[in-house]
């Protein structure tokens, strides 16, 4: 124990208004169709994404690389993830770092492989992220470790629980309505339905939403997103790498993250998600931008809700406004700014640690023009936005095009 | 769940004993090593007060394995009268009635236990008064 | 002087109505409620059992004795349905109300007299000067097997006493017991329902225990029945306490404020200390209040209680038990009652 009365624990980090590293790109990605993957291992996935990004990036080796997953453990009972996937990915013995945020381990993962690359310890790095969550385990109790096993979990609530009681308190307080709510479940299954790696490919109409089985009052089963199997990975390297594969590749602008208090009760408000607020206030700093420069985002809509809570606490609308945003169209694809043109984690599913780092992969798409009939116009600059729990944690990323 | 780390949180199950900050008076529940607040180390044992008002609640339809035969049941957000907050179940209620600003005291209920051999494990939810 | 110095009683909210049971199984409701005297009775949460009935009644128990908890030398719940075949009940409870550690504690089992017994033991050792402050409890969720005709009764309630000497509110005058061996009734270890012995639980059994016990416990105060304001006994049905107190010569007046199984049901241990606690709620100083229980196996322990100008000060300061018996109910449906009482077998 520290003997000293006051200790000099910061509230945050110092923010710095640049990164002192090098410039660092995405140059390859690949994922799996997103769903329930019957025939396939988590190693199998995780390996397929791998496997596609290494190809798409045309690099011949791979230095290091970082493994997102929430819990192998709970979900099929294997820990030590990056080695099994170094292993089987055919490159040990390279470094291989399984790194663990909850639902925002496929951020951290892509953050770790974007500091060893800047801090030019490595020249080419894997991120990926992978999640089977089909094999049986209780996926509610699993995703549940999330939040405060002792003081929330215990006393019997869910997450999808967690933001019916946010969805409540800001419906409460700025009255948002439930439709509004379903808005950005049907614009969801929209994008996605022109995502070919989607989980869900049909459109849902607003009634469907709105008679959907009550989950968590508010929260009904299509305002939640579903139980995945899935991977992604991306190739990092340095700007002047990827500039001499003569392939497309994005800048990362920005890379932030924040951490807030794992009970949603201790939050000083339950209608905004500070470690969002703060993450994205670094990252803003860290590009030189406003939230206004961003062209799309990628956000972590695990409930609608949370779509809502995170466009206003990343500075898009208004706090309070988000509900009317996402029923006007503003981020609908066409809108003042398109949120989740992959469809986002309700309809292109969600298999946890392969969320934040196909997040990356839709921004990488969008930017290098490559989404098809999800294309945003003339994007230059798209924001990830991966979330831990019930907003512990967060990580955002600023991609630019080049 | 097993038994150390049940036995570890009985005061705050079971009697809501919260660690009072002797620098800036800020009320941690469960009790804590550093104060979020102020950063000091210093903390007095006192006792959480019983009612409070619902902040914001859900009502569970599909639960957790160990709480799948219980639901639905509610689950709120309570703030207790001295500003504490924490999770808790609204027990034997009409679940359709539970609103936000209601008034709650906190009472001693099992809570779950491990399976048919296992642990019985008590702990505080709250009904409406 | 020696007694009562605080009280609490608690009972769950949720209620099944006797007609339900009976048409789950094919019987004549109206025969049931004629012959039995009994219309609903109490069932426990599915989060409630023996032990956080205990905690809530001394809760209660413990404003009204507004003593410092520490000074509690001793908690003995009787119970036949402890949520532990090992392990106290009343471990939980000391922690839960910051009783102890320097406290003696046991699980009591007697069948339905197991929550006197605990008061006994809790009076004697405060009587014996062994400690200042003892408690006693009884509380069940008690068994029934379903279809049998206990399940008519088995019901989830309780009430502790807080023994001492400084600020008495019901002195007790005397106390004794009866007991023999007597199979009207039992539960084999690891087995789930009660069995009983029919038509034996009645004469042989309840009857003569309570009988001989009442009738000593009369002789040995030199009272009479007249001298009593309340009367109550233990309470299997509605119909057995009343038929038991007439025989000893108690009028239907001095037992109608304890009878309060027609509406409860048998709180089995919890049975006549409920009563005494909802006699208590209502008791005017110098009440004298005429007390027997009976537990199946068998036996019966009898206590006078005289109730002081205390009762007064202490009365409103927690709920009192026929508020709960009779507000705030939420009925139940037999498949809900079934549920709750874990008679649905389920997958592991």
């Amino acid at each position: 124990m520290l003997n000293v009365e006051r200790s000099e624990i910061p509230i945050y980090g110092e923010m710095k208004s640049r990164f002192a590293g090098r410039d660092v790109a995405v140059i390859g990605v690949g994922m799996t169709k997103f769903g329930e993957l019957w025939k396939k291992s988590l190693r199998d996935i995780f390996v397929e994404a791998s496997l596609q990004a290494i190809e798409n990036s045309g690099v011949d080796h791979i230095d290091s690389m970082y493994v997102g997953t929430m819990s192998g453990g709970l979900f099929v009972g294997q820990e030590h993830i990056g080695a099994v996937m170094a292993d089987y990915l055919g490159v040990a013995p390279v470094p291989a770092t399984r790194v663990e945020s909850a639902c925002a381990s496929g951020g951290a993962a892509f953050r770790q492989a974007y500091f060893e690359v800047a801090s030019g310890q490595s020249e080419i790095v894997l991120a990926g992220g992978v999640e089977k969550m089909t094999d049986g385990a209780d996926v509610t109790d699993a995703l549940a470790t999330a939040a405060d096993q002792e003081y929330e979990v215990y006393n019997g609530i869910t997450f999808p629980g967690l933001y019916a009681m946010i969805a409540r308190a800001h419906m409460h307080q700025y009255k948002t309505t439930r439709e509004q709510l379903a808005h950005v479940a049907v614009k969801n299954h929209k994008n996605g339905s022109m995502n070919p790696n989607a989980q869900f490919r049909s459109p849902v109409t607003l009634e469907q939403v709105m008679k959907a089985t009550m989950v968590a009052d508010p929260l009904r089963l299509l305002d939640c997103s579903p139980v995945s199997d899935g991977g992604a990975a991306v190739i990092v390297c340095s700007v002047d790498y990827a500039k001499q594969l003569k392939k497309p590749y994005v800048k990362v602008v920005a890379s932030a993250q924040a951490s807030d208090t794992i009970a949603l009760h201790s939050r000083e408000s339950l209608t905004a998600l500070k470690c969002v607020s703060v993450a994205a206030e670094k990252a803003y700093k860290q590009a030189g931008l406003k939230p206004t420069d961003i062209n799309f985002a990628e956000v972590h809509d695990c409930f609608t809700i949370a779509e809502i809570v995170v466009t206003e606490d990343l500075g898009f609308f208004e706090k309070g406004k988000g509900g009317a945003a996402a029923e006007n169209g503003s981020t609908s694809i066409g809108g003042k700014i398109p949120i989740n043109t992959s469809g986002g984690l309700k309809s292109k599913g969600h298999p946890v640690g392969a969320t934040g780092v196909a997040q990356i992969i839709e921004c990488y798409e969008q930017l290098t023009g490559n989404a098809g009939e999800r294309q945003v116009k003339n994007a230059k600059y798209g924001l990830t936005q991966n979330m831990g729990g019930s907003g512990a944690s967060c990580v955002i990323h600023i991609l630019e095009a080049v | 769940m097993i038994s150390p780390r049940y036995h570890r949180e009985v005061p705050q199950r079971y009697r809501l004993e919260a660690g009072k900050c002797k620098q800036c008076g800020h009320i941690s529940f469960p009790p804590r090593l550093v104060c979020p607040k102020c950063k000091t180390k210093s903390f007095e044992t006192v006792q959480l007060s019983r009612e409070g008002k619902i902040l914001t609640f859900t009502i569970i339809r599909v639960g957790p394995d160990k709480f799948s035969k219980e639901t639905p049941y509610v689950v709120a957000i309570i703030e207790l009268n001295d500003g504490v907050r924490l999770t808790a179940q609204v027990a034997d209620c009409d679940v359709n009635k539970v609103e936000i600003g209601a008034e709650v005291k906190m009472i001693f209920r099992k809570i779950q236990d491990e399976g048919k051999s296992g642990l019985h494990c008590y702990g505080y939810k709250a009904v409406l008064v | 002087m020696i007694g009562i110095v605080g009280y609490g009683s608690y009972l769950p909210r949720y209620r099944i109505k006797v007609d339900l049971i009976a048409k789950q199984w094919g019987a004549d409701p109206e025969a049931i409620k004629r012959g039995l005297m009994l219309y609903e009775k109490t069932v426990p949460g599915l989060d409630e059992d023996t032990i956080t009935i205990s905690v809530e009644a001394t809760r209660y128990a413990l404003q009204r004795a507004r003593i410092d908890p520490q000074k509690i030398g001793a908690v003995y719940i009787g119970s036949e349905s402890h949520p532990y075949a090992v392990k106290p009940s009343a471990t939980v409870l000391i922690d839960a109300l910051g009783i102890g550690p320097h406290v003696h504690v046991a699980s009591y089992e007697f069948a339905c007299k197991a929550g006197t017994e605990a008061m006994y033991v809790a009076y004697s050792l405060v009587k014996a000067g062994e400690m200042e402050y003892a408690l006693g409890i009884g509380a069940d969720t008690s068994q029934g097997a379903p279809g049998d005709a206990l399940e008519y009764s088995a019901s989830a309630g309780g009430a502790a006493f807080i023994m001492g000497k400084e600020n008495v509110i019901a002195e007790i005058l005397f106390t004794n017991s009866y007991t023999s061996d007597t199979p009207d009734f039992w539960r084999r270890e690891h087995e789930y329902y009660p069995r009983h012995a029919g038509r034996f639980t009645g004469e042989p059994a309840y009857f003569k225990h309570i009988h001989n016990a009442g009738k000593n416990l009369l002789e040995k105060s030199e009272l009479s029945p007249k001298d009593f304001q309340f009367a109550v006994f233990h309470m299997p049905n509605g119909k057995f306490p009343q038929e038991a107190g007439k025989k000893l010569g108690f009028t239907k007046e001095q037992m109608e404020v304890g009878w309060i199984s027609p509406w409860m049901g048998n709180t089995y241990s919890g049975s006549s200390p409920t009563g005494l606690a909802a006699i208590l709620d209502v008791a005017k100083p110098g009440d004298k209040i005429f007390m027997v229980s009976f537990g199946s196996g068998a036996g019966s322990d009898g206590f006078i209680y005289k109730v002081t100008n205390e009762i007064d000060k202490v009365r409103d300061l927690a709920p009192k038990l026929r508020d709960m018996l009779d507000n705030d109910k939420i009925y139940l449906d037999y498949g809900q009652y079934a549920k709750f009482r874990k008679k649905i077998i389920l997958n592991e």
